[in-house]
């Protein structure tokens, strides 16, 4: 089933002043359990096009659904609502909450979804010990390297239960034992919870993990190919 | 969990809260002591007045206290028959017969003010006899005098020497008559130390041809905040045709509105000192929501609704705002609290200080007033500043945009 649809999805920045064709009629559908790279080179339509997915831009044409629900019916505060039950975002750094500890980082997501405080724990003990992370749970964003915030944020991610998780260029800032790392983890959890991902990036070694490469050229899907 | 997020932010920036909230508390510091020393010493000033001789509040015929003549009077026993007794705001009462009239020894004349007095009903009231500084108090009966000290300096009187006084009496009668001194007292208040002469309420009603009348009744009032609702229920047994209530801002207009003008210089200053705290405050807050875009960016991204968002904010900012309001007004406390007791003396800030104060016959001592009040009122416009600050945060984050704000 498809968690993500779109339909002829066309980006323009600055109509006014110097238009900017970010994206030129993107039609794309993405289905459950997917590990999507979309990658393309810089200034090709990447981040607009996962920030219009992520409902968190607007395109100037074309319609997006998300697991059934067009997103341009919602209004601005159902969008937020809408995001934090159904998407799990994963930007390229500085994620987390500075001031609270790798756990609260995570429960925060489930507390705004209203979950028992029992549950909370469980399930961030759960994530963090997936990602690795069972002895830094107390630790604050500051006393983590980049490659454990980054697995802190994925289990923030996962903790909403979203339909899919969104991650613009995720490696870009780790080296290339925790871009590994990170890599393999976020390929388990898609074979063993089948969580669908989607992530953006220039990196070769990211690229060949993936196992289907939407490839994008100023603006238009210029290559789509499923391994 | 969103208190925790805003309490925890506070201390992200420890340097900057701590700066915040000691400007806070010191500008409450200085208000609050400000405050206390003025309302203290117009306090002060008001009951000395009240206390020497007014009284908070004053029955009279109508249209007495605009003119004051022995015409002007009304009978005693009807007035004192139409005083509820189970008016209880009301301790005690003094009768009295007020004119003016012409002193005389031989060749030195001087116009006063006599006052005729129940002398047991006057004491409970004005305590008298305190201020007696040669000879004795007068008893009910008495037919002598009791001379301010100015008076009996002007006229060169003492004890025991023989006062003329000549006036107009009710009705256009003659009054003349002499009376022997009993006693010399000193009242601060200048004005009336210079023309006051206490006779009893029977030898004045003598000496003005006016038997069984009297010009008003001090009443005698618990305190300030008693009074307005002993006024009321006097009002409204009394016939406001035949007689006047007149609390102690109506009797001492004069001083009410000094008390008034001070006060007003009071309020330029603390607005003046506030509007630099708003800056003060207004300034962290812009660094605040400006280092944080990036966080809300993420934020509201994930999730967090923008009222949410903006509830953890303004929880932050009315926080740091209360807690240097708190630490201003626990320093300034015990600082009040011993000037309340030990007033402040301004004698040793030199003669100039010392006279302006016996102008209006006081010590130059200014014990501030340890009032709640005061102090929360500081504690309240605080709060009001910062919530009519966070405005600024809450326009940010209602028209914040996640993708816009991630990229800063
Ligand atoms: N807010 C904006 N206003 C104007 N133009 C923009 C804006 N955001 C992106 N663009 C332009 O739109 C085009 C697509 O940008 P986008 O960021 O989506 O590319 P990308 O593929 O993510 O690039 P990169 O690999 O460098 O991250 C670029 O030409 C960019 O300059
Ligand atoms: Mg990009």
């Amino acid at each position: 089933m498809a968690v993500i649809i779109t339909e002829q999805i066309e980006k323009i920045y600055n109509p006014d002043k110097v238009p900017v064709h970010a994206l030129r009629g993107v039609d794309l559908e993405i289905d459950e359990g997917e590990f999507t790279a979309i990658v393309g080179p810089s200034g090709s339509g990447k981040t607009t096009l996962l920030n219009i997915i992520g409902g968190l831009d607007t395109p100037t044409k074309g319609k997006v659904y998300i697991a059934g629900t067009d997103i341009s019916t919602l209004s601005g505060n159902g969008m937020i609502n809408f995001r934090k039950d159904h998407i799990g975002f994963i930007f390229q750094s500085y994620n987390l909450i500075p001031v609270l500890t790798a756990r609260e980082n995570v429960e925060f997501i489930m507390m705004l979804q209203k979950k028992s405080k029992k549950e909370r724990d469980q399930r961030a003990n759960e994530l963090l010990d997936a990602v690795g992370l069972h002895d830094k749970k107390n630790k604050r964003p500051m006393e983590l390297s980049g490659g454990q915030q980054q697995r802190v944020a994925v289990a923030r991610a996962l903790a909403s239960k979203p339909s899919f998780i969104l991650a613009d260029e995720p490696t870009a800032n780790l080296d290339s034992q925790s871009t590994a790392d990170l890599l393999d983890m976020m390929a388990e959890l898609n074979r063993e919870e089948g969580m669908t991902f989607v992530f953006s990036t220039h990196d070769q070694r990211v690229i060949d993990r993936a196992r289907r490469v939407i490839t994008l050229i100023d603006g238009k899907i210029a290559k789509d190919e499923v391994r | 969990m969103l208190l925790t997020l805003a309490l925890r932010n506070i201390w992200r920036n420890k340097r900057r809260t701590l700066i915040t909230i000691t400007a806070v508390a010191f500008a409450v510091f200085l208000a609050s002591i400000m405050r206390s020393f003025n309302k203290g010493a117009w306090d002060n000033v008001i009951n000395t007045s009240v206390n020497l001789f007014f009284g908070y509040a004053q029955i009279h015929a109508n249209g007495f206290w605009d003119d004051q003549t022995i015409d002007n009077s009304m009978d005693y026993q009807e007035v004192v028959r139409s005083l509820d007794p189970s008016n209880d705001h009301i301790l005690g009462y003094a009768p009295r017969l007020e004119s003016f009239a012409l002193a005389s020894t031989g060749d030195l004349t001087q116009g006063v003010m006599i006052v005729g007095i129940e002398p047991d009903q006057e004491e409970a009231l004005t305590g008298v006899s305190d201020k007696i500084i040669e000879g004795n108090y007068l008893d009910a009966s008495d037919d002598g005098a009791l001379l301010a000290k100015g008076v009996a300096d002007k006229l060169k009187l003492g004890l025991g020497d023989t006062l003329i006084l000549i006036s107009q009496g009710y009705h256009g009668a003659n009054a003349a008559g002499k009376y022997p001194v009993r006693g010399i007292f000193k009242y601060a208040l200048p004005d009336l130390n210079k023309v006051l002469i206490y006779l009893s309420l029977k030898t004045s009603q003598h000496f003005y041809a006016a038997d069984n009348r009297i010009t008003s009744v001090a009443l005698k009032i618990a305190g300030q905040r008693q009074v307005d609702k002993a006024v009321n229920s006097l009002k409204e047994n009394l016939d406001p045709e035949v007689y006047e209530v007149m609390d102690y801002k109506e009797l001492m207009p004069e001083l009410m509105q000094a008390r008034q003008l001070d006060e007003g210089g009071d309020y330029i200053v603390m607005g003046i000192l506030y509007a630099l705290i708003a800056f003060a405050i207004f300034g962290t807050i812009i660094m605040m929501t400006q280092e944080r875009m990036y966080e809300f960016g993420i934020l509201t991204a994930i999730g967090l609704g923008r009222w949410q968002l903006f509830a953890v904010t303004i929880l932050e900012i009315i926080t740091v705002g209360l807690l240097g309001a708190l630490v201003g007004i626990i320093i300034a406390i015990p600082v009040v609290y011993n000037w309340s007791v030990n007033p402040l003396d301004l004698s040793m800030m030199g003669e100039e200080a010392t006279a302006a104060f016996e102008k209006f016959g006081m010590e130059p001592l200014i014990p501030a007033a340890f009032e709640a009040p005061i102090f929360i009122n500081q504690a309240i416009l605080i709060f009001i500043i910062t919530c009519i600050l966070g405005i600024f945060p809450l326009s940010k984050i209602l028209t914040l945009n996640p993708v816009k704000a991630m990229r800063s």
